[in-house]
């Protein structure tokens, strides 16, 4: 038996944070890849402290919902799931590129294969390229447009930066889109000027986050001048600075998401080829780049 | 007994012979083997030999309760050792009764049993699978036709998101859950599920709890443990985690029942709950509402001169009650009786408050 645990940050304030969580989970749930799929969340139940346990699995294939490495991947989720033998050395990661570990939870006795990040897969450039195409209606947007990829930023972790980085790059390699550019909450360049850093009268802007909330519906909205006032909503398209900016929300929420997570398990060993082809036609989503 | 219990379906009179091939069947009285001259079949006050295979297949079906209980703890449910197994075992006390009894009990209403606020029914569906119903021990006497019926356990995990006032419910051990719906026809994996959803956990813990092997982690352990911006929470001093827990961990709050101490060997005088349940180490919540009392601990005590008469202190600590029990809401529009009711509060506001939000006038100390 093989069991997927997908762990995820999770609110106390914030019902929708889990949701795309729940969504993919679901997902993954209905392709039969597993013999069980749970949610283990930080702030929410269960914890990472008790999720291993809610599986009858020996072999447990666990794939962090989160967008970058750094503390919650390297230090908070390993130490709260009990992999006493868990060092950031085993990803053998220069920042984005971690893909598994194997170790063993003493606690309950299984197997467990630390995946990295979903947000660093490069199956996430493609989900934003998704992303971009579910915003504007078009199948084939690129020409004339700009993208800008959105993280949070923050100085006390560089990988925070990098995972934007490492996909504004693909995308831009890709040369689908006239210009890309990786923008910041926290950090220069911020989304505040998001219309400085674009010729292009199109600019879509996808915010790589997990979940809607705080920031991609309220914060970045307002910053970028979409609204005065997030409560009241914005046009998508909105007009500003001469500029139509195409708003998508968390790159999370996209339904191709639950594809990574299972092409992350599936990197770590997990058996999951005949699931994978019925994801992609459930979600609409086309194989990770590379394939 | 309804005649579908006593059925005895083709497949798992074969799973049954299967299975004696590969040795003796000994389950919940039942017994089956093979011998050098045909098949034993033993059930209490009945044994019989010498049996070929079609004799087995008519005694077999002439005890089918004891047959197709046999089918479905091994064939059905499986999972040796397994919290979900001990669980469902637990349920319809298959420890401690007969076949019969239980197979009769189930077929007459159904084994009932409360968890958190998840009232659980164990009833006899056909040829001995096990229907489970789940619903709001609110509703334990409502006709199910009153109730809105869902289908999948997903549905339940929907509705314990939001408070029956469509707030958010962080906590999913608070006693909170909306009542009014009913999962009608359960198999014991969706029971499992739905139960995983409401009460993430609670079974594998109460299962090592009977097991004696519940890991608890007491509150100094949990604090120490704690980096980043909760690094701060094993500064709380002793006294507070006795107010942290009469403010989160008891039965008015959640429904876990608070195995943690304050460590080993130290234990705090909070009452630890009576549920159903154990909680084996401090929650996030209780982390995080720590972190914030951390640091209003560390704040100095001033003394506070302020002239309020006696009413209007007895008022002040009416209203702290009425927001701590959460009660705020029932207390009606015009009991101006009541401390907490809003005209009387506003009244005090008006009186007792300056421009700037200070009680008498009096400025809070920085």
């Amino acid at each position: 038996m093989q069991a997927l645990v997908i762990v995820a940050h999770g609110s106390h304030l914030n019902p929708e944070s889990s949701a795309p969580t729940y969504a993919h989970a679901d997902t993954i749930r209905e392709s039969g890849a597993f013999d069980e799929v749970r949610e283990a969340f930080w702030k929410e139940e269960p914890s990472f402290r008790d999720a291993l346990r809610t599986v009858e699995s020996e072999e447990v294939f666990v794939v962090p919902l989160f967008i970058s490495e750094g503390y919650f991947t390297e230090e908070v989720i390993p130490r709260e799931l009990r992999l006493d033998d868990w060092e950031a050395g085993l990803w053998d990661s220069d920042g984005t590129s971690a893909s598994q570990a194997t170790l063993h939870a003493d606690d309950v006795d299984k197997t467990i294969h630390y995946c990295g990040p979903v947000g660093t897969h490069d199956a996430m450039s493609d989900v934003i390229v998704k992303r971009a195409e579910t915003v504007t209606g078009d199948p084939d947007v690129g020409e004339g447009f700009g993208l800008a990829v959105v993280g949070h930023g923050t100085e006390r972790n560089e990988n925070s930066a990098k995972a934007i980085e490492y996909h504004a790059d693909r995308i831009r390699s890709m040369g689908r889109f006239d210009e890309v550019q990786a923008l910041y909450m926290d950090e220069e360049p911020e989304v505040d000027d998001v219309t400085d850093y674009f010729e292009s009268e199109d600019v879509v802007v996808v915010p790589l986050f997990v979940a809607d909330g705080y920031h991609t519906q309220e914060d970045i909205p307002e910053d970028m001048g979409l609204t005065d006032d997030y409560r009241e909503g914005w046009e998508t398209p909105a007009e500003v600075d001469g500029h139509r900016i195409w708003y998508a929300g968390a790159v999370g929420t996209e339904e191709f998401m639950a594809d990574v997570i299972l092409e992350r398990a599936a990197e770590a060993g997990a058996d999951v080829s005949a699931a994978l082809e019925r994801v992609r036609e459930a979600t609409g989503g086309v194989p990770a780049s590379g394939d | 007994m309804a005649a579908t219990d006593a059925d005895l379906a083709p497949d798992q009179f074969e799973d049954l012979v299967d299975a004696v091939t590969g040795g003796p069947v000994e389950f919940d009285g039942l017994v089956v083997q093979y011998e050098d001259d045909g098949y034993v079949f033993e059930v209490p006050d009945l044994h019989r030999e010498h049996l070929s295979v079609e004799e087995l297949e008519r005694v077999a079906a002439a005890n089918a309760e004891w047959v197709t209980n046999w089918h479905f703890w091994n064939v059905v449910v499986g999972g040796e050792g397994t919290a979900r197994r001990a669980f469902l075992r637990w349920l319809e006390a298959a420890d401690e009764h007969s076949v019969r009894a239980r197979y009769g009990a189930m077929a007459d209403g159904g084994i009932h049993h409360e968890w958190g606020e998840l009232l659980v029914t164990v009833e006899l569906g056909e040829v001995g699978y096990r229907r489970y119903e789940l619903r709001h021990v609110d509703d334990s006497d409502a006709d199910p036709a009153e109730l809105t019926a869902d289908a999948e356990p997903r549905d339940l995990r929907d509705r314990s998101k939001y408070d029956d006032r469509g707030r958010y419910r962080p906590l999913k051990t608070a006693p909170s859950l909306v009542d009014g719906w009913v999962l009608p026809d359960l198999t014991s994996g969706e029971l499992k599920e739905a139960l995983g959803f409401v009460y993430p956990a609670t079974v594998e813990n109460w299962h090592r709890e009977h097991e004696g092997t519940l890991d608890v982690t007491h509150w100094r352990e949990t604090a120490e443990r704690q980096t980043g911006i909760y690094d701060v929470v094993d500064e709380l001093p002793r006294e507070a985690v006795e107010w942290v827990t009469e403010a989160a961990c008891v039965d008015s709050q959640c429904l876990k029942r608070r195995e943690w101490q304050y460590d080993e060997g130290d234990h705090l005088d909070t009452p630890a709950g009576d549920g159903a349940f154990p909680c084996r180490e401090p929650c996030s919540l209780v982390v995080a509402a720590a972190r914030k009392w951390t640091k209003l601990e560390e704040e100095d005590e001033h003394t506070y001169e302020f002239d309020l008469t006696p009413s209007e202190k007895a008022q002040l600590e009416e209203i702290i009650d009425a927001v701590a029990d959460g009660r705020t809401d029932e207390i009606r529009e015009a009991d101006v009786y009541e401390g907490a009711n809003r005209y009387r509060a506003r009244y005090l506001r008006a009186k007792r408050f300056d421009e700037d939000g200070n009680l008498c006038g009096v400025p809070t100390e920085e």
